[in-house]
Parts: structure tokens; sequence; C-alpha cells
């Protein structure tokens, strides 16, 4: 009597599990599908905007130079042909061929790891400073608790390459705390870092603070109260475990949010990175590296929101009976 | 994927119907929060420096001073000087039109698009909504900036290009939260009790569901014209914003960035006009907001 329903469980789980893969890969097909029409579709001429950016002129190549430069591309083929290529290149990890250094665009992302650790310390120190500063004031109403939920909702609204000029010149210029030329090392990760995660633990600490205040109320918590049990440890043990999933779903969103924010705290502090790249890329308007990256880093938020969807039934074993 | 988004809309975001007659403006002030009204007179303040920015300015914004360069603020400049001796205060007022226009052009297109998708989604639904939402999906798939980026790629930087940056990439969050909001109001009890009453279709629609589902527009208007020129402001810090002769705020971020270990007021100063700003509609929004999600306690 006990096996079958479990059994079935199972299998639903599973079923549960594919169907959020294939969504996921169904995005991203979508996703790729776009960047190949935004390629294909864009105005001009596409062998003369190679022409043009590998000589930093703007003049009308002839139309042997064109021919030529069409051939070796492949535009000369139809677009289902090119499509079907782009399509193939992908499964095989094969972004194309950038216009300006005529190098794959892999190898030129793949140089760039930096980044991706920039975007996740951000992430977790975000995570750090909502805690701290949430957990022990949610639901209060004192001064202080009123001082932290404001500075909450200041630091959400401040551009993150604004705090980070101001870290760096109150710690780097003024008191000379840090070095403003760190490198890439890991010295040099702790202020862009910071400066992305103080936006971005005003946002998480407020949708904590919202649901935090609201389970605080619930009889389950008054329960345990009654039971002897302390304040820190209704907090921590009790409360926080429903309060941070509306939190990690913000994080699946977030992850987008710190690549565009990553990218611009590079440039701030001068860290070569994925950032540069792609403003580079764009100013010379190397469209195969802008789309390379943009499908690398649409990649990894569409890896990231499936991670935070199978990880929901594991915060609240609840979700498991869906 | 959807289990994600489905999380953060709780039964409770279901709006009430709205209250019949209007409070007398006065009744309005009189109950606001200390915050509120602050925020409300900077707002004000804003709006002046966009209107008549000739009422605050100091200096003329445009007059270089050679023998004043790199000033640090003073009674007598009171952001600083530029490079170039040009007073950084009347620059920043001389550019909150530029800013403030760019930042409303943005929220419109962003919320006529959310709006253009929301609404046939939460209307339409069955097959229709799918498709949307899978649409919507995708948008969130792209980084706002590197879709901006994108776009700048493709069409070249200028004012319009921003504008459609940045309002095509705020876009898809705003759809999502207009859908929710109809799906929400279709689902209230008091839409099925005017259907139970045999009102046509056409009246529950115009009467009920459409005055209830656009309440949180105010609100999205007013977070999205503060978040819309942090985004912008963003772009034009790259580099990739409005031609340099305009002062406007992201324009002078990206001017004061090779100076900034020199002058660190060319840098703060334009940046703290943006977070005011940002901060003064977000308080003012997140106000109405609640006020409409009835909250907030009536006065």
């Amino acid at each position: 009597m006990s096996a079958a329903p479990s059994r079935s469980r199972v299998t639903g789980w599973h079923r549960r599990i594919a169907r959020l893969v294939l969504g996921a890969a169904a995005v991203f097909w979508a996703v790729a599908t776009f960047t190949f029409c935004v390629q294909t579709l864009l105005p001009g001429d596409r062998a003369e905007l190679i022409l043009n950016v590998k000589a930093g002129t703007f003049t009308q190549p002839t139309a042997a130079e064109l021919a030529q430069i069409n051939a070796r591309y492949g535009f000369d083929a139809p677009l289902a042909v090119q499509y079907g290529r782009f399509l193939g290149g992908l499964v095989r990890g094969d972004l194309g061929t950038s216009y300006q250094t005529q190098g794959p665009v892999r190898a030129i992302i793949a140089e760039q790891a930096a980044p991706t650790l920039l975007t996740l310390s951000a992430l977790a120190l975000a995570w750090a400073i909502a805690l701290l500063l949430t957990v022990p004031s949610a639901g209060r109403d004192g001064s202080l608790a009123r001082l932290v939920s404001g500075f909450q909702v200041a630091a959400a609204v401040a551009p993150p390459y604004w705090i980070g000029t101001i870290l760096l010149v109150v710690l780097g210029v003024k008191l000379r705390l840090l070095r403003v030329e760190s490198g890439t090392g890991p010295a040099g990760l702790v202020m862009p870092a910071f400066a992305l995660a103080i936006p971005l633990s005003g946002f998480i600490g407020q949708v904590i603070r919202e649901e935090f205040a609201r389970v605080l109320d619930q009889p389950f918590v008054t329960s345990a109260r009654m039971r002897g049990m302390s304040d820190l440890a209704v907090r921590v043990r009790l409360v926080l475990r429903h309060a941070v999933l509306p939190g990690v779903t913000l994080s699946g969103w977030a992850l987008g949010a710190l690549f565009s924010g990553a990218a611009i705290i590079e440039t701030v502090f001068a860290r070569p990175g994925i950032g540069g790249l792609l403003v580079m890329a764009t100013s010379a308007r190397d469209v195969p590296l802008v789309t390379g990256i943009i499908l690398a880093a649409a990649g990894l938020y569409i890896l990231a929101n499936l991670l935070v969807d199978l990880a929901y039934p594991i915060i609240d074993p609840r979700l498991r009976a869906r | 994927m959807t289990l994600a988004t489905d999380i953060l809309r709780r039964p409770e975001a279901v709006p009430r119907p709205r209250r019949p007659g209007m409070r007398r403006p006065a009744d309005l002030v009189r109950g606001l929060p200390g915050g509120v009204l602050v925020a409300g007179a900077l707002i004000a303040l804003y709006l002046v420096m966009a209107a008549a920015p000739a009422l605050l300015q100091t200096h003329p914004p445009f007059r270089t001073d050679l023998a004043a360069t790199l000033r640090p603020p003073s009674l007598d400049h009171l952001f600083g000087t530029d490079q170039s001796g040009r007073d950084l205060f009347s620059r920043v007022v001389e550019g909150t039109r530029d800013s403030l226009a760019i930042g409303v052009g943005a929220t419109s297109l962003s919320l006529t698009l959310a709006l253009l998708l929301g609404v046939t989604a939460g209307l339409a639904g069955g097959a229709l909504d799918r498709a949307i939402g899978r649409f919507l999906e995708v948008m969130f798939a792209f980084p706002n900036l590197f879709l901006a980026l994108l776009l700048i790629t493709v069409f070249e930087a200028t004012p319009v290009t921003l504008i459609a940056a940045v309002g095509i990439g705020t876009a898809p969050g705003y759809a999502r939260m207009v859908r929710g909001q109809f799906l929400a109001v279709k689902g209230a009890g008091y839409v099925e009790a005017a259907r139970a009453l045999g009102h046509s279709r056409l009246r529950i629609l115009r009467r009920h569901i459409l005055p209830n589902a656009m309440r949180p527009l105010v609100a999205m208007i007013t977070l999205g014209v503060g978040q819309s020129i942090v985004w912008a402001s963003s772009l034009a810090f790259l580099g990739l914003g409005v031609a340099p002769p305009s002062p406007e705020w992201g324009a002078l971020l990206d001017a004061g960035r090779n100076y900034v270990t020199r002058a660190w007021w060319l840098e703060v100063m334009p940046g703290l006009a943006i977070i005011v700003f940002a901060l003064s509609v977000t308080v003012v929004g997140r106000h109405v907001q609640d006020r409409l999600d009835g909250r907030a306690g009536t006065p």
C-alpha cells in the first residue's frame, strides 16, 4: 500500500525535472535563434562591415573583395543553410569568428573566466549582507530597524558603478586601505564585488524582509515561542527557511543583472574582463563577438534559473507534492 | 521556470475593488508620512530644474574658466568645477531635462510594450498566453545591458537608440507584472460576483477588470522612470550615451571618469543627482503602490 504512491511520486518528480530541463533547452534555442536573426538581418552588408572593421576605415570595397569574404564566411549560402550551420556550431560549442581578431569567439570568451568569479562572489556577498541586516531587524519597528530598512531601499536604487567609484575614492585614494590597481588577483576582487553586492543586497534584503515579517506572524512561530524557543533561534531556525524562498527566486533573476553590473564595474576599476570586451566589441560593431558573449551569458542565466527551480523542493519539501 | 514566478505571487496580492469617490487634494497631503513629503518636494525641485534651469543655476553651465579648473565644492561652486572650469552644479541642473526626457521616454516605450504583451496575455489566456509567457522568458535570458548593447551594435549609438535600448530592455519585467495583475483580478471574487449577476463580458472587462488591473500602473511609472534613468546613465557611463556637449547626468559621469582620482566630485555629484531622484520616485511610487494595495493605514 505504501509502495505504489511513493513510486508514482518519484516518477512524477522525474517528469517534472525532465520538463524543466526541456523548457530551459527550448528557451536557449529561442535565444540562439534570436541572435542569429540579429546577425543576418541587421542593416548593411556583413561582408562590407567585416572589411571595414578589419581595415578600420569606411570605404566602399570592390565586388571581388566582397565575394571573397562572402565565400569565406559562408554568407553566400541560403539563410536556412546558414542557420543549420550556426546551430550545428552551437552544439559543438563553436560560437563563430570575430570580425576584429579573426579568431574563434569561444577562445576569446574562454580567456575571461574572472568575471564569472566576480558575479558569483558578488552574489554570495549580497546574500551575506542581506541576511546579516535582515534576520535581526525584520518585523521590528525600532529606529535601528527603520534605519536598516531605509538603507536597503536606498542601496537598491544606487547604481553599482557609482558605489564602485565611491569605494575607489574613499578606500583606494583617500585612505589607501586597498590598492586601486590590484590587478586580477583576489585582492582586486574585493572592491568590485562589494560595489556589485551592495545594491543587490538591498533588493534581496527587502524581499526577504517582507516575507520574514509575514512568517513571524504565523501560528507555528507563536507556538515555538511558547515552547520557550529564543527569539534568535526562532528567526534563524524556523522563519529564515520560509523567508529565503523569494530571495532565491530573485537570485536567479539577479544573475542577469549582475552580468550587466559586472560589465560596468570592470570599466570603473579598469579590470580586464567580459564587460570591457563587450563594450569594445559593441563600439567596433563586432557582431559575432557581441552575440557570442550574449549567448554565453544567457546560457549561464538559463542554467542558474533551472538550478533555482530544481532547488525549490529541496528548500521547501511541501512543493514536492505538486 | 514557471514555478519561480508563481512563488512570488501570493494570494494577498489580489487588489481590493476601487473605492467610490476621490479624496480632496488637501486630505491627500495631510496624512502623508514625512519621507513621502520630502520625496515629493524633491521631485518638484527636479521638475523645476528641468523646466526652468536658469532659476537655479549659479553660473552659466557652458562657460569655461581656465583659472578655476577642478576646484572642489565650495560656496561659490556648490558641486565644484570640471577640468575646463565649468560649474558642475549648473551643469547638473542643465542636464536634468535631457536625463528626465530619456527616463520618461524609455519608460513610456517600456510600459507600452509591457501593456501590449501583458494585457493580450492576461485577457486572451490559453495558447496565446503561453506563447507570450515563453517569449518573455526568452527576453529575460538576455541581461538588460547586453540587450541594450546589442541594439547599439546593430543601430549605432544615438539618443533614440539609447531610449529604445533601455525601454526594450526593461519591458519584459513590467509585462510579467501586468500579466500577473490581470490574472489576479480575473480570479477575484468581485469579478465572479459580477459574472454571477449576469453582466456582459464587455461590461465586466470595462468596469471591473481594466480599472483594477491598471491600478499598479501609477506606481510602475514612477518606479520605472527612476530605474530607466539609472540604466541610461550606465550606458552613458560606458561612453555609449548622448553626444558630449549635452551635460546629461550619465554623460557627466562619463566625462568625470578620467579625473576621478584627482576630482572625486565630478563623479560623486552627478551620481548623487541620479540616486536622489531615483530614491524620491521610488519612495513616492511605493507609497502609491501600498495605498492602492490597501496595505498602508488610511489616515
